[in-house]
């Protein structure tokens, strides 16, 4: 590799990339804004479920425990009905998503210690379901009641389950999972494109330097969007980095490897811009959807899981959690890290081996 | 191999699935000459172009260019050539300076020599008033201009040129035409692709390929004078008719118009006494006075599309 020849690829990358406003554009933009959708809309914590309510007793107690029930913030009253038929009939027509129906034989259920408040729920629409069946489990009415809750959870480093706590740190990784993959796929494509490859390939040019030249600028772009995306996280949404920064970035470096590395060989494979583009636009869902990201890793299929387990995003997400959240080192979640330069040095060594210096 | 040849091939081969692109070439270009390729769209000309530079490896036949086997030491090639592609390959959204620049860095010119040759480069193709401009505004002759110096940077004993002028203007070509010639005084070696038979005449030597195949090469002058009386120009009152009839006769190989004139190509003589120039030129006449038509015949000195004509004619007919 000579040393000249790389700086001239990655000066030449510099000085195209400057003039590209719209890429330009994307690195900035598209950071941001995920990072502002997702850490506000996602939001796992369901608040101000429309409730109908049917309180049938009209008893002191009955009004203390739907009291509670509306202090929780889950759900908010907007409609007061006279029968269960009545509250049913509102939940078909999408008025409310919760209906509270308390039964005139309310404060002899209680004495008696039988269920004594019904909760119906729209359980088409499973993240409200959840969120009802975690009311019922709170110390509604203890006052009234006297419920003892025979099962006491502590959570651990996400006391208020603020979901934007655990969102930012993966955001990093899908919004980089996202750019890196697609800007390294494009950009080698596009020169084929362009018949530059047709050019340089008749250079002393060798393949390792064109590709390393090509990845190095988008691995300062890379460490340039972690910042933006951390220091966004930690201004608006207020998470926590527990563990040095030192490790953020070191874990971020993995990544961002690995999705440059894999970006060289889709280029390798794709034929045009807008293939490269597919390609990785394939390998981004899954990424999301099966790294733990959106859902809980232990919840999927085994299936599930092994293919999980191939992506870099997954890893990732473990390792930035874990730093970020719990206060772990780099070294002390090994294994991942390991993973990640596992895939990149084949990922490198596929593409290297793929793209040939000649138009056979 | 002779110090005086540039490339030499034999048997040079190359398949594209069922295709032929490129079928048992044989030849030897000289050094510090101007030596074209001729052919129209599709005879292989540029695949031929990157079999010699190395691009292509060859399905069969042996190539040995600057002294060095090819594919074997392709790489080690790379450093001595420049090859000026059919399409723009340089960076469009980097400025005429920078491109350059560029290139010359990748072509390992040392830090101090890159800023002096660019210079230079900017100075000899008269690209001095567009340095900052971005290659992808410039026009077509800036844009062959500065395709040449990017090819050239390094000094290479050898440029492969496909069909570099296809994109320009005719005053353009001759100016970029001037540079050629410049080069190849220089002590440069120049293989140049074109379908334009005024390139093709001023190369120093010619090959012309027909369906991937070599058909003819030699000296452009010598490959006329070979055809000397077979070519005859007829002033007929009623030119298209005249064509009709010409064309069907025995030993007509093609009749083009030219204006009002027609130029009839006559197969390669046979040997036998009616094929002598004298007796065609009564033939011919004979033929058009049977039809009525009043015609004046003279035989014409052959040109360099004649030669074509005769090579991808009869390769047709042959094949």
């Amino acid at each position: 590799m000579n040393l000249r020849r790389l700086w001239a690829i990655i000066v030449k990358e510099l000085r195209q990339l400057r003039r590209d406003r719209i890429t330009l554009g994307m690195i900035i933009g598209i950071p941001t804004l995920q990072l502002l959708m997702f850490g506000y809309a996602i939001n796992l914590d369901v608040r101000g479920l429309a409730a109908g309510v049917v309180d049938q007793s009209g008893t002191q107690a009955a009004r203390v425990v739907l009291q509670d029930m509306f202090a929780t913030g889950v759900i908010q009253p907007v409609l007061t009905l006279q029968t269960p038929q009545a509250a049913l009939m509102a939940l078909r027509r999408g008025e409310i998503s919760v209906g509270v129906i308390i039964p005139p034989d309310f404060e002899r259920r209680v004495t008696e210690g039988r269920e004594a408040v019904q909760v119906i729920v729209d359980g088409s629409d499973t993240s409200v379901q959840n969120a009802v069946r975690q009311l019922a489990q709170l110390p509604v009415g203890e006052r009234a009641l006297r419920v003892v809750q025979p099962v006491s959870v502590l959570p651990l480093y996400n006391p208020g389950r603020r979901s934007a706590v655990n969102v930012v740190p993966g955001l990093i990784g899908v919004i980089l999972s996202m750019t890196m993959v697609l800007f390294t796929a494009v950009s080698l494509v596009r020169e084929r494109e362009r018949g530059n490859l047709e050019f340089l390939i008749t250079t002393p040019v060798t393949r390792l330097e064109l590709m390393v030249g090509k990845v190095l600028p988008y691995v300062a772009i890379g460490l340039l969007q972690t910042t933006l995306v951390l220091w966004l996280g930690i201004q608006v949404f207020g998470v926590p980095v527990r563990g040095s920064t030192l490790d953020v970035y070191l874990a971020t470096l993995l990544l961002i490897a690995a999705n440059l590395s894999l970006g060289l060989l889709l280029s390798t494979r794709a034929q045009s811009q807008f293939q490269a583009t597919q390609m990785s636009f394939f390998l981004l869902l899954p990424s999301i959807l099966l790294s733990g990201f959106v859902f809980p890793f232990a919840g999927m299929p085994l299936a599930a899981r092994w293919i999980a387990e191939v992506l870099p995003l997954t890893h990732f997400m473990r390792l930035i959690r874990g730093v970020m959240l719990r206060g772990a080192s780099v070294a002390e979640l090994w294994p991942e890290a390991l993973v990640l330069v596992g895939f990149t040095m084949l990922m490198m060594l596929l593409a290297v081996a793929r793209f040939r210096k000649s138009l056979d | 191999m002779k110090a005086d040849i540039a490339i030499r091939a034999r048997g040079l081969t190359r398949r594209f699935g069922a295709v032929v692109a490129v079928d048992h070439v044989s030849l030897e270009v000289p050094r510090a000459r101007v030596y074209g390729f001729l052919g129209p769209n599709g005879s292989g000309k540029s695949t031929a172009i990157r079999l010699l530079c190395g691009l292509l490896t060859p399905t069969a036949g042996e190539v040995e260019v600057l002294g060095l086997q090819l594919p074997r030491q392709a790489e080690a090639l790379k450093r001595r050539i420049g090859y000026m592609t059919q399409r723009f390959s340089l960076f469009d959204d980097l400025t005429v300076r920078e491109n350059l620049e560029f290139v010359a860095t990748v072509q390992g010119l040392s830090r101090q020599a890159v800023p002096l040759r660019v210079t230079e480069l900017l100075q000899d193709y008269q690209l001095e008033a567009v340095i900052g401009q971005l290659a992808g505004t410039l026009s077509g002759g800036q844009r062959q201009r500065l395709a040449l110096a990017a090819a050239v940077v390094h000094r290479p004993e050898l440029l492969l040129l496909d069909e570099p002028t296809s994109a320009v203007d005719p005053e353009s070509r001759r100016a970029f035409w001037e540079r050629l010639f410049d080069l190849a005084d220089a002590g440069t070696t120049l293989l140049i692709s074109t379908h334009y038979m005024d390139e093709a005449e001023r190369c120093h030597r010619l090959a012309i390929l027909a369906s991937g195949r070599l058909v003819a090469d030699g000296a452009p002058a010598e490959m006329a004078a070979a055809l000397d009386g077979r070519v005859f120009r007829v002033l007929a009152e009623d030119a298209r008719q005249a064509h009709g009839v010409l064309q069907s006769l025995p030993g007509v190989l093609s009749v083009a118009q030219i204006g009002r004139e027609l130029r009839v190509l006559m197969a390669a003589p046979d040997g036998t006494l009616e094929a002598l120039p004298e007796n065609t030129l009564l033939r011919l006449e004979f033929a058009l006075r049977a039809a009525k038509l009043a015609a004046t015949l003279q035989q014409a000195s052959p040109n360099l599309e004649d030669v074509f004509v005769d090579c991808t004619q009869t390769s047709r007919r042959v094949a």
